[in-house]
């Protein structure tokens, strides 16, 4: 029985970067072929999990643990849960679309490029597999180091100040980890996280670790008042890496409040839950009305990204006050459940979203708003995806978009009416922000001659559009079997945060 | 005999492979192509749900309600995919695909010109499958997918000449408006899951009485009543949906979309929807007084004023989308009595002689050209007798003429009406009442304006300039500048009132629809008032508590429709009517001039009409302009200046400063760092002397 799966995820791409990058520059498309390969390999070897996967079982499983710093006590700990197994999925299947997404488009050093997007791909598996805080710490930083040279090297006009500041603002963030991860190593004199998990700590000590934790994952998330570096690090990103950032990298913030706020300090995120509660209700509506201006495409579908990360914090906090308030476990893991599918469906939805705007940015060069009108007159097949996303980010039934927000808003009536009522009104604002660049985008006359030579949607790029539509659907229609894989695991949180440490 | 599963999905999916065939493969299979397939799926889902309805009515077939599969299952919680067929969905299944059937026939000849011809074939396929989704659901969930659904279809439907600026502002503010209501339904569905643990029909209202007693927290000292605060909700999306005060402003902007789809969408099917979701929410609305004298002072609102308007309205689709307007209010005022029986009875035979209203006014357009100035017509009589003998019958059964279908459904909401004791009630009924003059106002001033009286129109034959029905060989790309040319408002290139060719009849296609609605707008009322309305033909899917029966008092005069009938001749209604018929003939056939004078005269009140209350304008300023400068305030002020100008570049720029003054420090002349070196020594020195001390 081979039992290095998780080890093999993590490693196929990274180790895969290689050859890539020996390919050189003289031999484009070896690269592109070889990173095709090896992520089509991930992707393949990512679908086995499925089988070997127990998920009636909670606990985490494809355990793998070997000692890496025997002084320090930290171990190369890795093993997944139904959670870990979805992120993981939607790495491996989001890994495929940004290589063939970038195929032809980065004429500029592709082999570069494509390992930079498999070593990226592996450290982001790896944050999802590790069960040693230091070992996610040290995937959780690593991963900055790839985005920061896509961004840096392919990027646009600005991209000095917007790596800078994407990287400085989520190193700041760490930092505060860091700190939380050594003082609870002093304590318990070891860095796994089931053992972190049952260390008693005072309400105190909790709630700084609390902050800590908090500081570091609101700003991947991000959360407001700490998500401005998302919108400039996505507009100068180039599309790959706006797809992979917003896809996946996101979705690491809500993984981290999952592993380390939850289990480690639970009174204290019990006693703010309101203010992660409250900053997310902010999301939902401060910034959709902020993304209801926005004149680039770019930015505007950054600062949706915000709004609908914001229910899955609202989500994962709303199962608190459900839990120690009213002790209604049924409607936690709803909120849970519902925080989980939308982080998934956020990643097929944004990452659709940043792919068609790429697709306008290949043929045109610019990403203003204004620039653009009556698309859809040269692109019918373009406009039919782009609809069908626009859809999706406006929260449709029958899309992945719709799940996740509909169980969230369920879960916090029951905690609260009013927080139902906030949330909610992302059906009128996620509408009108997305709706709105519809209309100026692909509906109307086109008055912009460029326009007017656009070509539709070739292969490749109907490729990636139609996976990502197929994912987008399928989600929607019939979500049972995502909620099914995560259904044990996400049970098995919600019990834990009964669990008072004090 | 009991209802099969395969029937069921057969009749939700046949209208959805037309939609998929014709919406990926329209350019394989083209135009015939593209309309036989999905012709065929809405045939076969029309067929079978009689099927359905005469299994349900006279087969025996029990109540079918089954999961089909599960959407999610999470503890206690659980969502499916399911059907559930009583007498109330088996009769919104056979008006929903038997309006589709007609209006894809019809469409055949109205879009013949169209260069998006498979795609609108698509669209309202799409949109039968989503509205039969909504109709025949079991629960909460898929009735909200439903909901959305025909939401979209019904966007992309209004933006389907999506070169038209009107076009696509229009869309975009029927799905905005729609989803202000869907807030509140969202919220609604909410508050059922809250109290009642489930999203399935069947349970939450077996469970319904336990509302009774339980409130919701609202404030600190503010407890609302459970049932109360569901309906409200539930209500304010039947608002959006069905376009009532104040959420009415999306409907009469819809006609920016081809009329067939005004016909099915925005008047005989999509709109109702909310109707629809009030009656088999009975149970709860039952529960709530307050709720239900709500949705009755909305609704007798929406019936009076919305009617108002129509009457200074030029554009024959816009009379007849306020008209529609005004009608839902009639079904909301029925539904805020307790006749629910009596708003979904008006809502069938409204389908059938709204549809037939709207398609007849398409197939003026059709003969006018893409006309829709009532002031250029007139006299079309002559020229399309099919067209204007069924329009002529839409008519009266629009205004509730004895022994058309109209006046068995709106006799009875206004007598239920005025049955009732509700709070509100005796205003509910004078709107109803002044309602149906004012609905005869618009009709009959429709029907003239169009059919009657001089021709306001010359015929100027020059062929080099035809762009007419019959000119099918030319370019496609030629037909597409001419068809979004033609179809503007302000009618481009030519100029109002002169024709390039006589008008005539339309297409058996056009025409064969308006017979075969016209004659359920004719008998359709008489055939089913006793059953439907005091024969409790609905059975369990409509729940009303004894205090409530309005329609059951009216029951007990009731004898047959003959009778009713003929009573019905010296009833106020009809003589209102009547009133109405003898001034707009005199004003339109014997003295135009009148109705300028008389505009005039009522200036200020025609004001108040022709700018529709002023709802538009003040929507546009406080939440469209409003929205945006707010997000705008918000954007600027917050993310720019406070979170970016501030703490971040702000403190990039301190920690510059800061080490910007340190660097100074390290100038590099010796004689700065001996400086130093003596400045240090001598604090050094004086501080040990001062501990000394």
């Amino acid at each position: 029985m081979f039992n290095h799966l998780l080890s093999l995820l993590i490693w196929l791409p990274i180790l895969g970067a290689i050859p890539v990058l020996l390919a050189g520059s003289g031999r484009p498309n070896a690269a592109r072929w070889i990173s095709l390969l090896v992520a089509i390999a991930t992707f393949v070897a990512s679908l086995c999990l499925l089988p070997q996967f127990n998920a009636a079982d909670g606990a985490k499983q494809l355990l793998e643990n070997h000692v890496w710093i025997s002084s320090l006590g930290v171990n190369y700990g890795l093993g997944v849960d139904g959670i870990s197994v979805a992120l993981i999925l939607l790495t491996t299947f989001v890994g495929i679309l940004v290589i063939v997404g970038a195929w032809e488009v980065i004429q500029t050093n592709p082999h570069q490029y494509m390992a930079a997007m498999l070593v990226l791909e592996g450290l982001m598996i790896g944050v999802f597999c590790a069960t040693d805080a230091l070992l996610f710490y040290v995937f959780f930083e690593a991963m900055l180091i790839p985005m920061f040279i896509l961004i840096g090297v392919w990027g646009g006009p600005r991209r000095v100040y917007a790596t800078l500041k994407f990287f400085i603002y989520t190193f700041f963030g760490s930092i505060f980890m860091l700190v939380g991860l050594i003082y609870l190593y002093l304590q318990a004199h070891t860095f796994d996280l089931a053992a972190l998990a049952s260390l008693p700590l005072s309400m105190k000590e909790q709630t700084w670790l609390f902050f800590a934790f908090l500081i570091a994952f609101a700003v991947k998330v991000p959360m407001v008042p700490v998500h401005t570096w998302l919108p400039d690090a996505h507009v100068e990103a180039p599309t790959g890496g706006s797809v992979v950032l917003a896809a996946v990298m996101l979705k690491i913030g809500g993984y981290g409040f999952l592993r380390f706020s939850l289990p480690i300090v639970p009174d204290a995120a019990d006693a703010y839950a309101w203010v992660v509660i409250g900053l997310s209700l902010v999301a939902v509506v401060y910034i959709g009305y902020i993304a209801l201006v926005q004149e680039d495409m770019k930015k505007l579908v950054a600062y949706s990204s915000v709004a609908h990360m914001g229910f899955v914090t609202l989500g994962i906090f709303i199962a608190f006050m459900l839990v120690r308030g009213t002790n209604n476990l049924d409607a936690a893991k709803l909120g849970m459940q519902g925080a989980m599918v939308q982080m998934i469906s956020h990643g097929f939805v944004s990452g659709a979203m940043f792919s068609c705007i790429g697709v306008m940015y290949d043929r045109l060069h610019t990403r203003q708003i204004k620039d653009y009108g009556g698309v859809i007159n040269v692109m019918p097949w373009f406009g039919f995806f782009y609809v069908l996303f626009a859809m999706a980010n406006s929260g449709l039934p029958g899309t992945s978009g719709f799940v996740g927000e509909f169980q969230v808003i369920l879960a916090s009536f029951q905690a609260n009416p009013w927080i139902a009522f906030f949330a909610a009104f992302t059906l009128i604002i996620g509408a009108a922000y997305t709706l709105y660049m519809v209309k100026r985008v692909l509906w109307g006359d086109i008055t912009n001659p460029h326009v007017a030579e656009m070509k539709d949607i070739n292969g490749r790029e109907w490729f990636v559009l139609g996976a990502f539509a197929a994912a987008v659907l399928a989600l929607g229609i019939w979500p049972q079997p995502l909620i099914h894989l995560m259904d044990a695991s996400v049970s098995q949180l919600v019990t834990q945060l009964g669990n008072h440490k004090i | 005999m009991e209802l099969s599963t395969s029937i069921l999905l057969t009749i939700a999916l046949a209208p959805l492979v037309g939609c998929v065939l014709a919406g990926f493969f329209g350019r394989f299979i083209g135009r015939a192509g593209s309309h036989t397939v999905t012709i065929l799926g809405v045939a076969v889902a029309c067929g079978l749900s009689f099927y359905v309805l005469y299994q349900i009515t006279a087969g025996g077939a029990p109540v079918y309600n089954q999961n089909i599969y599960t959407w999610f299952d999470i503890g206690n919680y659980s969502a499916h995919v399911g059907f559930m067929i009583d007498r109330l969905t088996a009769m919104m299944m056979v008006v929903v695909t038997f309006v589709s059937l007609l209006v894809h026939i019809y469409t055949i000849g109205y879009m013949a010109e169209d260069p998006g011809y498979q795609r609108f074939f698509s669209y309202i396929s799409l949109f039968t499958f989503s509205m039969l989704m909504l109709v025949m659901s079991n629960n909460f969930m898929q009735l909200f997918f439903g909901w959305e659904a025909v939401g979209l279809v019904s966007y992309l439907l209004i933006g389907f000449w999506y070169k038209r600026p009107t076009a696509i502002f229009a869309n975009l503010k029927a799905f905005l408006v729609n989803r202000v209501g869907d807030f509140g339904f969202l919220l609604g569905i909410a508050g059922v899951l809250y109290f009642l643990g489930t999203l399935d029909y069947a349970t939450a209202f077996a469970a319904a009485p336990t509302l009774a007693g339980k409130t919701l927290q609202i404030t600190q000292n503010t407890h609302w009543d459970a049932a109360t605060v569901i309906c409200i909700l539930l209500f304010i999306g039947a608002m959006g949906k069905s376009a009532q005060v104040p959420l009415h402003v999306w409907l009469p902007d819809s006609m920016e979309g081809p009329t067939p789809i005004s016909a099915l969408i925005h008047a005989a099917t999509m709109v109702t929807a909310g109707i629809f979701m009030v009656a088999r929410m009975s149970p709860f609305f039952e529960l709530s007084e307050t709720a239900l004298s709500f949705v009755m002072i909305i609704g007798a609102t929406g019936a009076l004023f919305t009617g108002l308007i129509g009457i200074v309205q030029n554009d024959i689709k816009r009379v007849v989308a306020y008209s529609t307007l005004s009608q839902l209010g009639y079904m909301t005022v029925a539904l805020g009595v307790s006749a629910y029986a009596g708003a979904v009875f008006h809502l069938m035979t409204h389908a059938f002689f709204k549809a037939l209203l709207f398609l007849g006014a398409g197939s003026v357009i059709i003969a006018m050209h893409h006309e829709q100035d009532m002031r250029y017509m007139g006299g079309l009589r002559k020229y399309m007798p099919i067209t204007w003998i069924t329009m002529w019958i839409g008519s009266l059964a629009l205004c509730g003429v004895p022994f058309f279908a109209g006046f068995y459904s709106k006799d009875a909401i206004i007598e239920a009406v005025g049955e009732s004791h509700r709070a509100g009630a005796s205003y509910a009924y004078f709107c109803v009442m002044a309602g149906a003059f004012v609905t005869a106002l618009y009709t009959f001033r429709q029907m003239y304006l169009t059919f009657h009286g001089k021709e306001r129109f010359v015929v100027v034959h020059d062929h080099g300039h035809g762009h007419g029905h019959d000119d099918h060989g030319h370019a496609h790309a030629d037909h597409d500048e001419h068809h979004h040319v033609s179809h503007k408002d302000d009618h481009g290139h030519h100029e109002q009132g002169i024709m390039h060719e006589t008008p005539k009849e339309s297409p058996w296609v056009v025409t064969l629809p308006l017979i075969l609605l016209a004659i359920p707008s004719v008998i359709v009322g008489a055939l089913a008032v006793k059953p439907m309305l005091f024969g409790d033909w609905f059975g369990s899917a409509i729940h009303v508590n004894e205090a409530n029966n309005v329609l059951g008092e009216l029951g007990k005069d009731f004898d047959t429709w003959l009778t009713a009938g003929l009573h019905g001749f010296g009833q106020l209604p009809f003589w209102l009517v009547a009133a109405a018929f003898a001034i707009q003939t005199y004003i339109y056939l014997f003295n135009p001039a009148l109705a300028d004078r008389i505009k005039n005269a009522l200036k200020p009140i025609y004001n108040v009409l022709n700018h529709k209350y002023w709802f538009d304008a003040v929507y546009y300023i406080v939440f469209a302009r409003g929205g945006m400068a707010l997000g705008r305030a918000l954007w600027k002020g917050g993310d720019a200046t406070i979170i970016d100008g501030v703490l971040i570049n702000g403190s990039a720029s301190l920690v510059d400063r800061i080490a910007g003054g340190v660097r100074r420090l390290q100038s590099g002349y010796l004689y700065h760092y001996a400086f130093a070196m003596i400045l240090g020594l001598i604090l050094l020195l004086g501080g040990y002397w001062l501990v000394g001390q």
